[in-house]
């Protein structure tokens, strides 16, 4: 019971210390670095809650990532720069077009939902390329970053920082106490036994809806900070390589742990940037070492904390 | 848009949709009888595309390259069935998708730092040139003819094998009872091996083909393996007929969808949102196609038995 606090204790501290650590040090690309892993390990919490503790393996996750950004994209293409609105239409956006795809892919289990869920997320990956208003292929770049007057000024590197900071700890909380509530119980129940929880009188297809839905829109968010993280929006952002390493960040952390998914994104991310120090076909060296990590690191980083 | 035009582009629908058949046959099968996801089936596509083009070059000529091609991609598959799959049949779906998904990483940068990253293209042999006649005023390449009549040779005697054969009652003994298989004293490990290794040899003679119509380079047993997955779903996970049937409609749909949407729908609405909305609408038609099959027939046209 206490080690769970004490790990997050030491991770808020080591994150907050790192802006003027790195100012120090002179070394601010860290904190685009961490900055850009937290708005990813957002992204890795929203799909632990249906991966993990729903059981419904969507490789599709990576769609949301692409509606939240492109929202930011395209309400800014159109002079609308606040940034309460950014947020607000990229949650509504991102939940809507989750319940789209929600309500027909949880229809289907196993393999089916998988594939599923990849071919809708190619359909809106797809109908990115095709959007030639918006950038099309290229992509298009963010005209200004959303604006919350007077709260915090994305401009500056290390209040946007702090931001990632506060909605990753937020959106960690939140799930926490999502799994942990009735509604969280009887998801968890149909992921062990779906037979059983029927039986009970719990019908699986409602609440997983609703778990998917809330994923999509939570994941939204990070779309909407990614986007004024980079200030580009491509339709890569919803390939395939997105879903899958979104995946991995949550495999590797450890599948329905609270410290999971941010601790697999921040291993994954750091694995990347230090292989990419190495050599420009870092890939040949990921790849198997993720076959490995699914081969023999069955219960993840946080099934070391345990 | 005359009649001939219409005819032509329904035989490369045809064509597309042998090549798909090819891969989908291979990919059902590994399905079928191992339980196996195998995402990395696209790179051993690639691999095939990527040998013949350096088995050509090496012996200068096209039938040597082929052949060569063909039995080094069935060596590829072979190796990575004893070195990597292998362990993963008993693990769930999802750990499945995650290492094969790290297999392609592998695959995709090993090209590249073999062949480079730039995109190869090959020429084809005199005596494949040119076009042969099929009603007055219209033409057809005489390359895409013989994919058509070399994919429906391989299926008729792939039915051979699968339905007349000793082995062909093996594999079908093996998809519907594995274990029982086993306990009779068939050697089931050697038996997975030659099924997965013929696969692969499929997937390479679908790469190869694909060679001089498309380009080779990484990442490009991609696209069309996403496509393979919208066919075995439709067809029926686990189907040989499935996969035929499913290949023929997908070739068949996306090829006619991306000739004649846009020009369809400028009758319909304005032509200036038929420029945008028909390239959209014609990649998207084979996933839309696949939720409304799911829909229908959750478990695809032809479900497998067993």
């Amino acid at each position: 019971m206490r080690k769970p606090l004490i790990f997050w204790g030491l991770l808020v501290v080591a994150l907050v210390a790192l802006p003027p650590l790195a100012a120090k040090l002179g070394q601010p690309f860290y904190i685009d670095l961490v900055r850009r892993i937290m708005i990813l390990a957002i992204a890795a919490v929203s799909l632990n809650l249906i991966l993990g503790y729903g059981g419904l393996v969507s490789f599709g996750h990576a769609a949301y990532l692409g509606v939240g950004a492109y929202a930011v994209g395209i309400l800014g293409f159109y002079g609308i720069s606040n940034g309460w609105v950014h947020l607000l239409v990229a949650v509504a956006v991102s939940a809507l077009v989750a319940a789209a795809i929600g309500a027909v892919s949880i229809r289907t289990s196993g393999i089916y939902f998988i594939m599923i869920t990849l071919a809708f997320t190619q359909m809106l990956y797809y109908l990115g390329i095709s959007l030639a208003e918006f950038g099309g292929d290229d992509g298009m770049r963010l005209k200004a970053k959303s604006q919350f007057a007077g709260l915090v000024d994305l401009r500056d590197p290390v209040q946007f920082y702090y931001l990632a900071l506060g909605v990753m700890l937020l959106f960690v909380y939140l799930t926490y106490r999502i799994v942990n509530s009735r509604f969280g119980m009887v998801l968890q129940a149909s992921k062990s036994n779906e037979a059983r929880s029927r039986a009970i009188g719990f019908s699986p297809y409602p609440y997983r809806l609703a778990a998917f839905v809330i994923a999509g829109a939570m994941c939204g968010v990070a779309g909407a900070l990614y986007a004024n993280h980079t200030n580009y929006i491509t339709p890569g952002l919803m390939s395939w390589h997105q879903s899958g390493e979104l995946m991995f960040m949550v495999i590797l952390g450890g599948m329905a742990t609270a410290a999971g998914p941010v601790l697999g994104t921040f291993a994954l991310l750091l694995i990347e940037e230090v292989l990419k120090g190495w050599t420009q076909y870092w890939q040949v060296v990921l790849g198997p070492l993720l076959v490995l990590s699914v081969i023999f690191f069955k219960r993840g980083l946080a099934g070391l904390l345990q | 848009m005359t009649w001939g035009l219409v005819f032509e582009q329904s035989l490369n629908g045809l064509q597309y949709g042998v090549m798909l058949f090819l891969m989908a046959a291979g990919l059902t099968l590994v399905f079928g009888i191992m339980n196996l996801v195998n995402l990395a089936h696209g790179s051993l596509y690639m691999m095939g595309a990527y040998f013949a083009v350096a088995a050509t070059q090496w012996t200068g000529n096209y039938l040597a390259g082929v052949a060569l091609g063909l039995v080094a991609t069935l060596m590829v598959g072979m190796l990575v069935e004893v070195v990597a799959l292998r362990t993963l049949y008993e693990r769930d779906h999802l750990d499945q998708v995650l290492a094969t998904f790290g297999l392609i990483l592998f695959f995709n940068e090993l090209v590249a730092i073999l062949w480079g990253r730039a995109a190869l293209y090959t020429s084809l042999p005199s005596w494949l040139q040119g076009h042969i006649d099929l009603f007055t005023g219209s033409r057809y390449p005489l390359y895409r003819a013989a994919v058509i009549v070399v994919g429906l040779v391989v299926a008729a005697l792939l039915w051979y094998v699968v339905t007349r054969t000793r082995l062909g009652m093996l594999i079908r003994a093996g998809a519907s009872n594995r274990t029982m298989v086993g306990a009779l004293g068939v050697n089931i490990k050697l038996l997975y091996t030659i099924v997965f290794g013929a696969g692969a040899a499929l997937a390479g003679l679908a790469g190869l083909m694909a060679g001089p119509i498309y380009s080779v380079q990484p990442g490009m047993g991609e696209l069309i393996l996403i496509q393979v997955f919208v066919v075995i779903v439709i067809g029926g996970i686990g189907s040989i007929r499935g996969a035929l049937v499913g290949a023929v409609i997908v070739g068949v749909v996306d090829t006619l969808g991306r000739a004649f949407l846009k020009p369809l729908l400028g009758h319909v609405i304005s032509p200036t949102a038929a420029e945008s909305a028909g390239p959209a609408l014609a990649s998207m038609m084979i996933y839309l196609l696949m939720a409304v099959v799911l829909a229908v027939r959750p478990a695809g046209l032809f479900p497998a038995r067993g």
